[in-house]
C-alpha cells in the first residue's frame, strides 16, 4: 500500500512537494482511477482536504471552491440559485465502477465535458482561475475571478485536462451560468447512423439552438432544446419539420433523464468487461469511423456532440482495439477510458503525438514539474 | 514612457547579410529593407510608440514561415509577428534589431464546412471576411472586435480578441477549434482540428492570447454559428452609475444573458451623440444598451423582463427598438465612441481593465478622482455584462507632459481594477502597454512560471521579446533563480 500524504494548506503542500524525493500519484475522491496512463508512484498525494466553496457570487457568475469539494455539493448549491456548470459535467461512477461522482478538482484535471459542450463550450471554457503547487514546490496562481481576462498566458486552460501532471490544484474558480428554465427533447427512432448524423448536422445548422444532439444506434436520435418555454415551443415546431413523422417529444422530466444517461455513458454500462474508448472526431466523419471499427472489432457504440464524440465498448482484444481504432479517423483522437490492467499497461491512454508536438509537450511538463514528481507518465509515458 | 530592450549591435551590423539570407528563402520583393518602406510598419494601433523594424519578411506559405524562423533561430535574430497591426497594446511594435514577420499574404479562406459548422482560414484573413464568406447561408463568426473590418484572425488568436457580443458568445479562445503553427525552430505542428476537444495538453488554449511570444500561427479553424433570427436592443438611461450597475447585476441574476450589455457614462454619451447624432438622452449620468437575440418570441419575452428590471432600478428613459434601423441607431453612438472622443480631444488612450461588476460604482468614482489628480478628462465606455471597462483618457500630445500624465492616469486606473479583484486587460492584451504593470497582478513566482512556459516554446527568447513580461530572463536561469526577501538576483539583467 502506497503511503498517502494529505496536506491541509497550500503551504503544507508546497513544503511536501519541495521536499519530496519520490513522485506522487494525485488523488481527489478517487472517482476516475482508470483515466490516463497508470502512474508508478510510491506515494499518493490526496487533495481531499481542500474542500469547501470559498466564493459564490451568482450576479458575477463565478464560483470558487477547494479542489476536493464534491461536484455533487457544488451542483446542489448552484441549482438553489437557478445556475449550473454549463458544460454539463459527467458522472462516470457507474461507467468506471466507483462510488463517487468526483470532486471539482478531478473534473478540471480530466477536462471532460458533457452533451452541452456543443453549445456552451467545454470545461476549459469555464475555468477562469486556479491555484496550485507546481512540481517545483511553488504556489502558483493563474487566471482571475472575472469572466473576461487576457492578462498573461491562459494557464487555467493549460492546467485543465492536464491530469494533475503540471500543478497539484488546490482551488478552482469557475464561470457559472443560468440554468435554462425548461427543456425538452425530440426523439427520432429508426435512423441509421449516417442518416442520424446528417439530421443532427442539419439541426445544428438551423437557428434552433440545439443544446444536445446524440444518436444511440437501435434506440433513437435525440435533439435537446433549452430555454424559456415560449422559445422552446417555437423552436420545437421549427425543428420538427426536419425530423419526419415518427418524431416524438420528451417533456422536461424525461428529457432530463435521457441526457443524464447520454452524459454518464449509460448505453455502455452493461458491457462491464469491455474496454471503453472515447473518440473525438470531425462530426460528419463519425458514422464512417464507427463503421470501420465495428467491421473488424466486436464493438458497441453511440454518438454524442452531433456525431463528433463516439463512445465505444470493445470486447476481447489484447490491445483493447487500439490498433484498429487509432487508424479509423483521418483527424481527431481516441482516449482509453477504462480497460483491464493488461491493456492499460501497454496501450497509451491518449493519442500518441507527432514528434515535434510530443517534444513540446515534454518541455511544457518540465516547465512546471522539472523533477517529474506529479503523476509521472500519466499523459505520455517517459 | 515604456522602454524597449536595447538593440543588439552585433545583429544590426549583420543587417545586409540577414536581408540576403531572407531573400534566399523568400521572393525578392517579399523582403523589405528600404528605410521608407520600413516606416509603414513602425507602429500598430498603439501609435504613440514607433520603431521601424530592422527588416520586414512577408512569407506566403507555411514552408517559408518555417524557413524564416529556422534561420532566425539558428542565427539568434529576434522576430516580431504581425497581422494587420491593429493591436491596441503594442503587441506588434517592431524591434530595431528584429525581423518583422508580416502574415498579410496568408489571405485565403481554405475550406468552408457547413456540415461541421467550421471554416478553415489562413491567418491574414480579416475577422469580418470570415462572416462574409458564410453569411449567404445565414452563418457568422461570433467574436466581433471593433476593428473587425481590418484585424486578422491570426491577430485575433494572438490577442484572444473579444467584442461587444462576447458576454453570450465568448472570446476568440471559445470560438476556435484548431490551428497550424510554426515553432521558433521551424517545426510545424497542428493543434486541434474540426473536432471539439484538442488532445493532450491544451496548447491551443495557451497559444490563444499568447501575443506572438510562443509561435507563429499559419492556419486557423474557427467555429461558425447560425445567425439569430431576431435581435432587439433597449436604450436605458439612469440618473446614476449606481442605478445602472444595479440594473446590470439584476439582469444577470435573473438568469438572462443578453447578447450585449454596454454602458456609457455622461461624457461618453455626449461625445457619441455629438458625433453620431443618434438621439441619446443627454440629461442622464449612465446609459445602457441591452441587446437580446434569438427567436422573436424569446426576444419579446426577455425584453419585457428586462424592462421590468430597469424600471425597478429607477431608469429615467427607456426605448426599445421597433425596427432593425432603430436597433442600429442605438448602436451607432456606441460604435462611434472612439472616433467621437477623437473629435473632442487631439489624442486619447484607451484602457482595458476588467472588474467584478459589483465594483463598478466604486471604480467609476475612483476614476473621477484620478481624473482630477492627473488633470485630464476621461470618458468611460464599458462592456457592462462582463465587467470590461474602457476608459478613454483625453490628452494633447503637443502639450508638455500630457502624454506622460495620461499614461500615469491609465496605470492608476488599472491598479484600481486589480485592487478591486479585477485584471489588467480584458481583451486588448498586455503588449508593451501594460507590461510594467504585470507585477501588480502576478507575484514574481507566477511571472517566472509563465516565463518558464515561454521557454518551453522559445528557448532563446527570440519571439516578440520585450512584450508582456517586465523582466527578460534567460531560460537557463529561470529554473534556478529564487527571490529572497525581495532582493532580485542578476542585477545585470535588463528590467524595463
Amino acid at each position: 500500500m502506497a503511503r498517502t500524504l494529505a496536506p491541509k494548506s497550500d503551504q503544507d503542500l508546497a513544503n511536501m512537494v519541495a521536499g519530496a524525493g519520490k513522485a506522487f500519484r494525485l488523488e481527489g475522491t478517487g472517482s476516475k482511477p482508470t483515466l490516463g496512463n497508470p502512474v508508478a508512484a510510491a506515494q499518493v498525494l490526496s487533495l481531499a482536504n481542500f474542500t469547501g466553496v470559498e466564493i459564490y457570487e451568482p450576479e458575477e457568475l463565478i464560483l470558487e471552491a477547494g479542489a476536493g469539494t464534491k461536484l455533487s455539493d457544488i451542483e446542489k448549491l448552484l441549482k438553489k440559485r437557478g445556475q449550473m456548470l454549463a458544460f454539463e459535467p459527467p458522472d462516470f461512477s457507474s461507467l468506471l465502477g466507483t462510488t463517487s461522482s468526483g470532486s471539482i478538482g478531478g473534473l478540471v484535471a480530466v477536462g471532460l465535458s458533457g452533451p452541452r459542450r456543443i453549445k456552451a463550450g467545454a470545461v476549459r471554457d469555464h475555468v477562469l482561475g486556479l491555484r496550485g503547487v507546481s512540481g517545483a514546490g511553488e504556489i502558483i496562481r493563474a487566471g482571475a475571478r472575472v469572466v473576461k481576462n487576457v492578462t498573461g498566458y491562459d494557464l487555467p486552460k493549460l492546467v485543465t485536462g492536464s491530469h494533475g501532471s503540471l500543478l497539484a490544484v488546490t482551488s478552482v474558480t469557475l464561470k457559472v451560468l443560468p440554468r435554462p428554465e425548461t427543456e425538452e427533447t425530440i426523439m427520432i427512432p429508426y435512423l441509421a447512423d449516417q442518416e442520424a448524423v446528417a439530421l443532427m448536422s442539419l439541426a445544428m445548422q438551423s437557428a434552433a439552438d440545439v443544446s444536445g444532439a446524440a444518436h444511440v444506434p437501435g434506440e433513437g436520435t435525440y435533439l435537446r432544446l433549452e430555454g424559456i418555454a415560449p422559445s422552446v415551443a417555437f423552436r420545437r415546431a421549427r425543428l420538427l419539420t426536419l425530423c419526419g413523422k415518427h418524431a416524438a417529444v420528451l417533456a422536461e422530466k424525461d428529457s432530463t433523464k435521457q441526457w443524464q444517461a447520454i452524459r454518464d455513458v449509460k448505453p455502455l454500462w452493461k458491457h462491464r468487461s469491455h474496454a471503453i474508448w472515447r473518440l473525438s472526431v470531425t462530426p460528419s466523419d463519425g458514422p464512417a469511423v464507427a463503421e470501420r471499427i465495428s467491421s473488424s472489432l466486436d464493438a458497441r457504440y453511440f454518438f454524442d456532440w452531433a456525431g463528433g464524440l463516439i463512445w465505444l465498448a470493445v470486447a476481447g482484444e489484447k490491445d483493447g482495439g487500439a490498433a484498429v481504432i487509432r487508424k479509423s479517423y483521418p483527424s481527431g483522437h481516441a482516449t482509453l477510458m477504462r480497460a483491464a490492467p493488461s491493456i492499460r499497461n501497454q496501450v497509451p491512454a491518449f493519442e500518441p503525438q507527432a514528434p515535434a508536438l510530443a517534444a513540446l509537450s515534454r518541455r511544457v511538463k518540465a516547465a512546471f514539474d522539472p523533477r517529474n514528481l506529479l503523476n509521472p507518465g500519466i499523459m505520455a509515458r517517459t | 514612457m515604456i522602454v524597449m530592450p536595447p538593440p543588439d549591435e552585433a545583429v544590426l551590423s549583420r543587417r545586409g547579410d540577414i536581408a540576403a539570407a531572407l531573400r534566399r528563402i523568400l521572393p525578392h520583393d517579399h523582403v523589405i529593407d528600404a528605410a521608407t518602406a520600413l516606416r509603414a510598419y513602425e507602429s500598430d494601433a498603439l501609435a504613440a510608440y514607433r520603431q521601424p523594424p530592422m527588416l520586414v519578411a512577408l512569407p506566403s506559405t507555411t514552408a517559408q514561415v518555417s524557413a524564416v524562423l529556422k534561420y532566425a533561430h539558428d542565427n539568434a535574430i529576434k522576430i516580431v509577428p504581425r497581422g494587420a497591426g491593429t493591436s491596441l497594446s503594442g503587441g506588434a511594435l517592431p524591434l530595431a534589431d528584429g525581423i518583422l514577420l508580416g502574415l498579410a499574404k496568408f489571405n485565403r479562406v481554405l475550406d468552408i464546412d457547413f456540415a461541421n459548422r467550421c471554416v478553415v482560414v489562413q491567418p491574414g484573413v480579416t475577422n469580418l471576411a470570415i462572416t462574409t464568406a458564410v453569411e449567404h447561408k445565414g452563418f457568422y463568426y461570433a467574436p466581433d472586435p471593433s476593428s473587425q473590418i481590418a484585424c486578422t484572425i491570426g491577430g485575433n488568436v494572438a490577442e484572444n480578441s473579444g467584442g461587444v457580443h462576447c458576454l453570450k458568445y465568448g472570446l476568440t479562445t471559445n470560438n476556435i477549434l484548431g490551428i497550424e503553427m510554426v515553432l521558433v525552430t521551424g517545426e510545424v505542428i497542428r493543434l486541434g482540428g474540426k473536432h471539439l476537444d484538442s488532445e493532450g495538453y491544451d496548447l491551443l488554449g495557451v497559444m490563444t492570447g499568447s501575443e506572438g511570444l510562443l509561435g507563429v500561427v499559419t492556419e486557423v479553424t474557427v467555429r461558425i454559428l447560425q445567425k439569430p433570427e431576431t435581435a432587439r436592443a433597449m436604450l436605458v438611461g439612469f440618473s446614476s452609475n449606481e442605478d445602472a450597475g444595479l440594473c446590470v447585476a439584476e439582469v444577470i441574476a435573473a438568469g438572462i444573458i443578453p447578447a450585449g450589455m454596454e454602458m456609457m457614462d455622461r461624457p461618453a454619451i455626449h461625445a457619441a451623440d455629438d458625433f453620431a447624432h443618434c438621439g441619446y438622452p443627454r440629461d442622464v449620468e449612465a446609459l445602457l444598451i441591452i441587446e437580446l437575440d434569438g427567436p422573436q418570441v424569446e426576444v419579446d419575452s426577455l425584453i419585457a423582463r428586462v424592462k421590468a428590471i430597469a424600471t425597478k432600478n429607477k431608469s429615467r428613459t427607456l426605448r426599445i427598438s421597433e425596427s432593425e434601423t432603430e436597433r442600429l441607431s442605438f448602436w451607432a453612438g456606441r460604435k462611434a465612441a472612439f472616433p467621437a472622443v477623437g473629435r473632442i480631444s487631439p489624442d486619447y488612450i484607451c484602457m482595458d481593465g476588467t472588474i467584478p461588476r459589483k465594483a463598478l460604482p466604486q471604480v467609476l468614482r475612483g476614476i473621477t478622482e484620478l481624473s482630477e489628480k492627473h488633470r485630464l478628462r476621461v470618458a468611460n465606455v464599458f462592456h457592462a455584462g462582463d465587467g470590461n471597462l474602457h476608459p478613454l483618457i483625453l490628452f494633447d500630445a503637443n502639450t508638455a507632459d500630457e502624454f506622460e500624465r495620461a499614461e500615469a492616469f491609465g496605470a492608476d486606473i488599472l491598479r484600481l481594477c486589480v485592487k478591486v479583484g479585477g485584471v489588467l486587460t480584458g481583451e486588448h492584451g498586455v503588449g508593451i502597454e501594460k507590461r510594467d504593470l504585470m507585477p501588480e497582478m502576478f507575484s514574481e513566482t507566477d511571472l517566472r512560471q509563465q516565463q518558464r512556459l515561454k521557454c518551453a516554446f522559445d528557448d532563446k527568447g527570440l519571439l516578440n521579446p520585450g512584450k508582456v513580461f517586465p523582466v527578460l530572463h534567460r531560460c537557463a536561469e529561470l529554473g534556478r533563480m529564487h527571490v529572497k526577501a525581495g532582493a532580485l538576483p542578476h542585477p545585470d539583467l535588463p528590467r524595463f
